[in-house]
């Protein structure tokens, strides 16, 4: 039979195929999109372009909303005080009444980062294509999804056509072979494949993580994971799909239902990279060397294990490299070979759509469990990624564990991991942050961004400075 | 979007790598349910020594003497002269909208973050990839007292530099074509209704389930 001769192919393979509408003589792909998440950043001026060329969405039904960036994670009964944020907000809803697009508005408990609610409401699904406009859209691959974040002029062009014209990104193997020790999580996992291919080590590529430490990951771990592929320079990452997969997705309120959900499991099974399928580049990483990390720079490749130094600019070769080490140190006001262990806090930040989920939660709640956020610490807030990750949290107590230890418990949202709301650094302030981003001025002007794990990030507000949470 | 034409246009060198979107523009502008209007808070914390607020004027602002946006001799600069993975980051359509608005209309870098050199090309400006030798040599010459001036020929494929050689350029075909015709790629897009709908026609067959109405 001829399917047989054909040659293997990548799970990446299998999905970008199977979603070409036409592929047209520069070899530009016209490629369906199944899925668009909607949120009240990037969408305000695709909306008002489909308004200006009189369109509509094309499947307004393939389409969920929900506002995060800009939403206040405390005092809510008083709306959005911001009048430019509320602004926002509220354009969003109105463009979903116009164009007939649900919303889980601010008040409903659906309502949170919309990384976290897509999976979480079972609209994520194997072999989907997903988009949104945000870069961390990466996240829903770890359900062998192939997800990428898109611009405005995309998040038009697939409300109006449900397509996205698209060349073929190349695709890279990252294989973390054999097992994690102790303490280490997929927080960890991720700053060290970043820490060991660069920013811009993915550019180009969907990455495909497998291997042994990456199988035994959670769901919540694996989207960790991909959530970061961006941070890798990549477009997409994504996972293959084992019983975990299935188990995850049984019983959402969007996945399919009763028979159908049997024979899309059958289907889903089948949504795994070959044997002896190829890549264009393959990089492996020995789990048993990964330690706990924390960025020093402003970047997240400039991230070292949590019992070693800042890095010292005098000893990279590379000109442009040492040059922006020495900038990254002056910003973040470290001095060369100062041990990671001897950095310390001002603030800590636990939510996010990288580590917002409710396994995050309840790694932070059992370092915080029975200990207090040191004095030196001004404030450290856990926000829950979406409003039933909190009524869950709040359903385990946890929300009790972190208000003893001195943490604050606020309402889901992005919250500090862009300072996009209230809640935001001064300058000069230190923050340890389970976020994704530590560019200079992410969370806040002058702010300072160390990324870490949960677990590392509570054991910092206990200890009032980076300490290793395996020895905690 | 208007069609690219060949120009020829001063250059500014930002010589830092990695340089990410809340750099080009910071999340406090991407409040704006508009698409115009934000070249004035291009580099915003680089640029001026204030925080900056959306809705204020800038004109009255205390301005870094350090950054190069603000040297007198890039004031009229068209091209921008970066260093490695410029754009990383958010995929927020704010920074190539920022960077138009601003004046400039093409890019040069050994390379881009995918996302924002999709956004750039869709919103007119031209990200031009070079090898790290070349780009080098396009700092030296950019750092004098007179700046660098560059023809930029697009449906060529060379840049023409006031002194030196002539340098080629590779482009992606379908970029090229829409950057050279000012395309809309939705009206393109469109005219496949039918192809789409056949497709979808497909799916619907094979994954029932993705079609079924998803609202709860
Ligand atoms: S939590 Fe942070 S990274 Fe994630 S979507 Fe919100 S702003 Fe973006």
């Amino acid at each position: 039979m001829a399917a047989q001769t054909n040659p293997p192919r990548t799970l990446f393979d299998k999905i970008w195929d199977d979603h070409i509408v036409r592929t047209d003589e520069h070899d530009t792909a016209l490629l369906y999109i199944d899925r668009q998440l909607v949120h009240e950043v990037t969408s305000p001026q695709a909306f008002e372009g489909l308004r200006l060329a009189g369109r509509k969405p094309r499947r307004p039904e393939a389409n969920l909303a929900v506002p995060d960036h800009n939403v206040p994670t405390s005092d809510r009964h008083l709306g959005i005080v911001d009048p430019i944020s509320r602004l926002q907000v509220e354009t969003l809803e109105a463009n979903c009444r116009e164009f007939g697009i649900q919303l889980f508005a601010m008040g409903d408990p659906r309502q949170g980062i919309v990384h976290v609610i897509g999976p979480e409401q079972g609209l994520t699904q194997p072999g989907m294509t997903v988009v949104c406009g945000d870069s961390h859209t990466s996240t829903h691959g770890a359900f062998g999804a192939l997800a990428f974040g898109v611009g405005t002029s995309e998040v038009e062009h697939v409300l109006a056509t449900q397509c996205l014209l698209q060349r073929k990104p190349k695709s890279m193997l990252v294989s973390v072979d054999g097992e994690l020790g102790r303490g280490i999580t997929a927080k960890d996992v991720v700053l060290a494949i970043i820490g060991e291919i660069g920013t811009a080590g993915g550019t180009g590529h969907v990455i495909e993580y497998a291997g042994d430490a990456i199988q035994a990951l959670s769901m919540e771990g694996r989207m960790t994971v991909c959530n970061m592929s961006i941070e890798a320079g990549a477009r997409a990452g994504l996972i293959g799909i084992d019983e975990k997969t299935i188990d995850y997705l049984r019983d959402r309120p969007r996945s399919p239902k009763g028979e159908v959900f049997e024979q899309a499991a059958d289907y889903w099974r089948s949504l795994n990279s070959d044997p002896g399928a190829e890549y264009d580049r393959v990089v492996r990483i020995d789990a048993a060397n990964i330690r706990p990390q924390v960025t020093w720079g402003t970047s997240p490749e400039m991230v070292v294990p949590v019992d070693s130094e800042v890095p010292n600019p005098d000893a990279v070769a590379d000109p442009v490299k040492a040059g922006s080490y020495r900038h990254a140190l002056t910003y973040m006001g470290l001095e060369p070979l100062t041990p990671i262990a001897e950095i310390g806090i001002d603030k800590v930040f636990i939510g996010s759509c990288t580590n917002g989920r409710i396994e995050d939660l309840r790694a932070a709640a059992e370092v915080a469990k029975g200990r207090h956020v040191a004095d030196s610490v001004m404030l450290a807030m856990v926000v829950p990624g979406s409003g039933l990750v909190k009524q869950q949290a709040e359903a385990e107590g946890l929300d009790r564990i972190f208000i003893d230890a001195g943490f604050e418990w606020r309402d889901p949202g992005c919250s500090m991991c862009l300072a996009m709301n209230a809640d935001r650094l001064e300058a000069g302030e230190r923050c340890a942050a389970t976020s994704n981003r530590n560019f200079e001025g992410r969370q806040g002007q002058g702010g300072r961004t160390h990324l870490v794990s949960p677990a590392m990030a509570a054991a910092a507000a206990v200890a009032g400075r980076f300490v290793d949470v395996r020895e905690f | 979007m208007q069609p690219f034409e060949t120009f020829r246009g001063a250059v500014m060198p930002l010589d830092r790598a990695n340089v990410d979107t809340d750099a080009i523009i910071p999340k406090q502008f991407l409040k704006s349910i508009q698409r115009t209007g934000f070249g004035a808070n291009l580099f915003d914390e680089w640029r001026y020594l204030d925080h900056g607020e959306p809705g204020q004027d800038c004109a009255g602002r205390p301005l870094n003497p350090d950054f190069v946006l603000n040297d007198p001799r890039y004031g009229k600069a068209k091209i921008l002269l970066a260093r490695h993975n410029f754009g990383c980051g958010s995929s927020r359509e704010h920074a190539p909208w920022a960077l138009a608005d601003h004046g400039f209309r093409v890019l040069i870098a050994p390379s881009f973050a995918d996302i924002f050199r999709q956004n750039a090309i869709k919103n007119g400006l031209l990200p031009i990839v070079l090898d790290e030798q070349t780009i080098d040599a396009l700092f030296a010459l950019a750092g004098g007292a007179v700046p660098l001036e560059i023809e930029v020929d697009l449906k060529g494929q060379r840049l023409q530099p006031s002194s030196g050689e002539p340098i080629a350029f590779e482009i992606d075909a379908f970029h090229r074509h829409c950057l050279l015709n000012g395309l809309d790629d939705i009206g393109l897009t469109l005219e496949r209704a039918d192809e789409i709908a056949a497709y979808e026609q497909r799916r619907q067959q094979q994954v029932p389930w993705l079609f079924a109405s998803a609202a709860t």
